[in-house]
């Protein structure tokens, strides 16, 4: 690995627009990861869950505390991954499966409601600091075309890139992920296959929890976490998974990345005080034109 | 019966196609005030696709549609509404959390007086025109046999009673044109009876009545004039009795949609 | 007999209004009027958004950024044009219905999920604009608003605004119920059960969204002018998307299309914080809880679902 030889450079454009495109996809892989989380709910039970930020927060959150307490880190986010597990579990055992039926708006007010619940349980468990984990390779800067960049930046990229790549797998290549996509497709028809789809739809928590809880830890030695990160993670990644297309896996990791770049230009090259305005007027703009999100099918509907 | 005059309804050529396959394919026919037209043909041959180019919900790729001489294609539904033509639906879209007065109610919007700072602040003459719809409505579902429904939450009712409740909604505009999308499906020979008769009396005050229905010994019985739609395509035109006798016809339907409706023509 | 006696568009402005009178005797002490006075103000930003959400079926993630226009246009507008407050106010409210006439016509054929993120990006740039312009607004740390004088009589104290503000919202509740009652009510929720069958039977569903929109808008802001004047201070955290979040969560805990219901919901979200405080640290853990509760057992809002149980779920 190459040493920086110092700081970033001022003034110059190429390295300015470099490194604004590396901070802005690495913010957009956690995104792009949240995003999937919603997707991957959406699609099995039609739930917009918006305690998905809050996956991203117990991952950090438990690998800080945990890691503390004296076990290795790896270890340490090994625990947080399956703690954020169970959580998604309980959350789909406890209070989506009892309302079962209800209308989606209900159903969404539930997951608000278990977002405030896991928000305040953080509170109390953990604390209501900032917390930070050390960087997974050291902290200094790699020097990469004028840019510095950051290494754990490279640790989000590749581990978003991962998880896209498992749960491609995942969905293409295993029976249990097929039935998964069977029953996005067409639940009643999926039951009628045998497919258990309470179980598919709690697999779908469990798996978008440890989605955001993997995001959590990969990120958080680079934004730090605290108990409430998961408002604004839930809201970025909602406005992502709908600039993509909703229930779009790929538009979902496009929607992410975009509005991570988005911000990143915005504010380096306009206004740091308005970073979320500019990528909301490009959501805004992007939805008038084509209503469906960026992988939206345009399809006359059926009467 | 009824001498056909100068159309109301002219569609020319209409089509459109999803997906590559022509769902409709140059559709031409026309009805007079008066008349029962009915379209005929097998499942997915376009019926229900040509009541949505003909009433605005899809917009055509091919093809005109005059209604009254006035060229109104691809008009957004409530301007051709405005102009006279109504529709029920095939697969009900009634209002399901309203009651069944209230259905037909919302069918008279285009009659109502509309006065936002009235309806704030009900203004008296907001409590005459919901008296005068309130009314009206009542009257068509009587109309339609559905006095009894009037209270009933629509999510509540009977499919062949939302069936009727439609015909009564899209009557409360008293339309000159009045597209039905089988409106018998699903009745039992008692109420296709009174649908029957409901259409005819329908017809018999002067609107144009366009109707799909699967039913042929109803389809036979009432129809003027029959167009035969197959794959998208006009296959045959004409009077009842032509059209029962069309070797096409028959084939189209022995072909696909197997004897039982084939003889049923044939009666 | 009972049913013309509680036709809603009677019943529901008499109920609140009984309400507003009785609990006058009821509450205590100062601390008591002042937390139901922010009841009713959140309750009539409720009863407008639910015109909008629980008839006309249109979701708005971005009501807080009415709300925060009406807040800040008493604010503003007399500390910079020494307007009266109540002209500020009617001027916030004309601002945010055009506001929303203006945004509503594109932002409206979006549908669902898309309504709710472009909504939600709408607010977010009304409350950026409020917490960032700070010579205007006083940013983060939000301004003083003038004191509201009547005639040479200063408006103060809990009681006079708990009045005030209750008979605000027995006005909104009356006014929607009007509306829901009328021709354009009855578009509205048809609209809200299928569009197609709107725009068939001759409703411009485009225009009939962006009605109720401008009219959700208008009543958001007159909430918003009215906590503003009641607390002597605006902060941008009302114009905040927690405070639209919170703003749907009233409309959907009291239950959609229920006018009683906005109250309901908005009585829990404001009363139950006050209450919890008293749990400390477990007070947000409490708040989720009870939400989920709420909404699993009475799944279709608090009003419509004890209405139907106490009628014995007749279906
Ligand atoms: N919105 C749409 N998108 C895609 N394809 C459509 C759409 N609407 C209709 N089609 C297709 O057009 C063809 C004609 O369908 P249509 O519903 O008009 O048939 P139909 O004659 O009414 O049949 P049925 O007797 O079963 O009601 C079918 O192949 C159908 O799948
Ligand atoms: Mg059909």
């Amino acid at each position: 690995m190459d040493k920086a030889r110092g700081g970033k450079q001022h003034g110059e454009p190429m390295p300015e627009l470099l490194q604004f495109c590396v901070s802005g996809l690495t913010v957009g892989a956690v995104y792009a990861l949240v995003a999937l989380g919603f997707t991957i709910i959406y699609n099995a039970s039609d739930v917009v869950n918006f305690a998905q930020g809050e996956f991203v927060m117990i991952g950090g959150m438990t690998t800080v505390f945990v890691a503390a307490a004296g076990v290795p880190l790896p270890l340490a986010a090994l625990v947080a991954i399956a703690v954020a597990m169970g959580i998604g579990l309980l959350l789909h055992r406890l209070a989506i499966e009892p309302a079962r039926g209800a209308s989606a708006v209900t159903l969404i007010i539930i997951t608000i409601g278990a977002s405030i619940f896991l928000r305040g349980l953080a509170q109390v468990v953990f604390d209501k600091q900032f917390h930070s984990l050390p960087s997974f390779s050291g902290d200094t800067p790699i020097a990469f075309g004028g840019a510095a960049i950051l290494p754990q930046s490279f640790w989000v990229l590749g581990g978003a890139a991962v998880i896209v790549v498992l749960l491609w797998a995942f969905f293409n290549r295993t029976l249990l992920g097929k039935a998964v996509l069977a029953t996005a497709a067409n639940r009643l028809a999926a039951r009628l296959v045998g497919i258990n789809t309470s179980f598919v739809v709690g697999l779908s928590f469990v798996l978008s929890a440890a989605i955001g809880a993997v995001a959590g830890i990969l990120v958080t030695p680079i934004t730090l976490t605290s108990y409430d990160v998961g408002t604004l993670l839930a809201l970025k990644g909602f406005a992502a998974a709908m600039l993509g297309g909703m229930g779009n896996p790929l538009g979902a990791v496009v929607g992410g990345l975009t509005v991570g770049l988005l911000e990143a230009f915005g504010a380096g090259y306009i206004s740091s005080t308005y970073k979320d305005a500019i990528a909301f007027i490009v959501i805004l703009a992007v939805l008038f034109v084509m209503p469906g999100g960026l992988f939206g099918k345009a399809s006359v509907e059926r009467v | 019966m009824n001498a056909p005059s100068t159309p109301l309804l002219a569609v020319e050529e209409i089509g459109i196609s999803f997906g590559g396959v022509k769902a409709v394919d140059h559709v031409s026919f026309t009805a007079s005030p008066g008349e029962v037209f009915s379209i005929i043909g097998p499942n997915g041959a376009g019926k229900t696709t040509l009541f949505n180019l003909v009433s605005g919900v899809y917009q055509p790729k091919t093809g005109s549609v005059r209604l009254a001489g006035e060229t109104v294609t691809a008009l957004e539904p409530n301007l051709l509404a405005a102009r006279g033509l109504s529709r029920t639906f095939q697969n009900l879209q009634v209002f399901f959390r309203m009651s069944a007065r209230e259905n037909v109610m919302v069918g008279r919007h285009l009659k109502e007086r509309r006065g936002l700072l009235a309806h704030l602040l009900a203004l008296p003459s907001t409590g005459r025109q919901n008296r005068e719809s309130t009314e009206h409505a009542d009257r068509l579902l009587a109309r339609v046999g559905l006095s009894d429904h009037a209270d009933t939450a629509a999510a509540n009712m009977p499919y062949g009673a939302l069936k009727r409740l439609e015909i009564a909604r899209a009557l409360a505009a008293e339309p000159k044109v009045l597209l039905l999308d089988e409106p018998a499906a699903g009745c039992n020979p008692v109420e296709t009876e009174e649908i029957e008769r409901l259409i005819r009396k329908i017809a018999d005050e002067g609107v144009a009545v366009v109707l799909v229905e699967h039913d042929m010994k109803l389809v036979m019985r009432i129809s003027d004039r029959i167009l035969v739609l197959d794959q998208g395509r006009m296959l045959a035109e004409g009077l009842a009795t032509d059209i029962r006798s069309n070797p096409k016809v028959i084939e189209a339907y022995l072909g696909t949609h197997g004897t039982r409706e084939a003889n049923l023509a044939l009666d | 007999m009972l049913k013309t006696v509680l036709a809603p568009r009677f019943a529901v402005p008499l109920v609140l209004a009984v309400l507003v009178v009785g609990l006058s005797f009821a509450l205590p002490s100062n601390f008591y009027l002042r937390v139901a006075a922010l009841v009713w103000i959140s309750a009539l930003a409720v009863i407008g958004l639910n015109l909008l959400m629980g008839y006309a079926g249109q979701v708005s993630l971005g009501h807080a950024g009415f709300f925060g226009i009406g807040a800040y246009a008493v604010a503003v507008l007399p500390a910079q044009f020494s307007l009266h407050p109540l002209l500020a106010a009617l001027a916030g409210a004309l601002a945010a219905g055009l506001l929303a006439y203006v945004v509503g016509r594109p932002i409206l054929r979006l549908k669902g999920h898309y309504l709710a993120v472009a909504t939600l990006g709408f607010g977010m740039l009304i409350a950026m604009t409020i917490s960032n312009e700070a010579w205007l607004t006083g940013g983060p740390d939000g301004m003083p608003v003038e004191r509201l004088t009547l005639l040479g009589w200063r408006v103060r104290g809990a009681d006079t605004w708990y009045w005030i503000t209750g008979g605000l919202l027995v006005i909104g509740a009356w006014i929607a119920g009007n509306l829901v009652a009328s021709p354009t009510g009855r578009a509205l929720r048809a609209l809200h059960d299928s569009e197609v069958a709107a725009r068939v039977a001759g409703i411009d569903v485009a225009r009939a969204k962006l009605t109720v929109f401008v009219i959700s808008a208008v009543y958001a802001a007159v909430a918003g002018a009215a906590l503003a004047l009641v607390n002597g201070f605006v902060t941008p955290d009302k114009a905040n998307f927690m405070h639209s979040i919170e703003l749907v969560t009233m409309v959907v805990l009291g239950g959609m299309g229920s006018i009683l219901g906005s109250v309901a919901g908005a009585a829990i979200l404001v009363v139950l914080p006050q209450v919890l405080t008293s749990f400390h640290d477990y007070e947000h853990m409490v708040l989720g809880l009870i939400m989920m509760v709420i909404m699993i057992v009475l799944r279709s809002g608090i009003v419509p679902g004890l209405a139907s149980l106490l009628t014995g779920r007749r279906k």
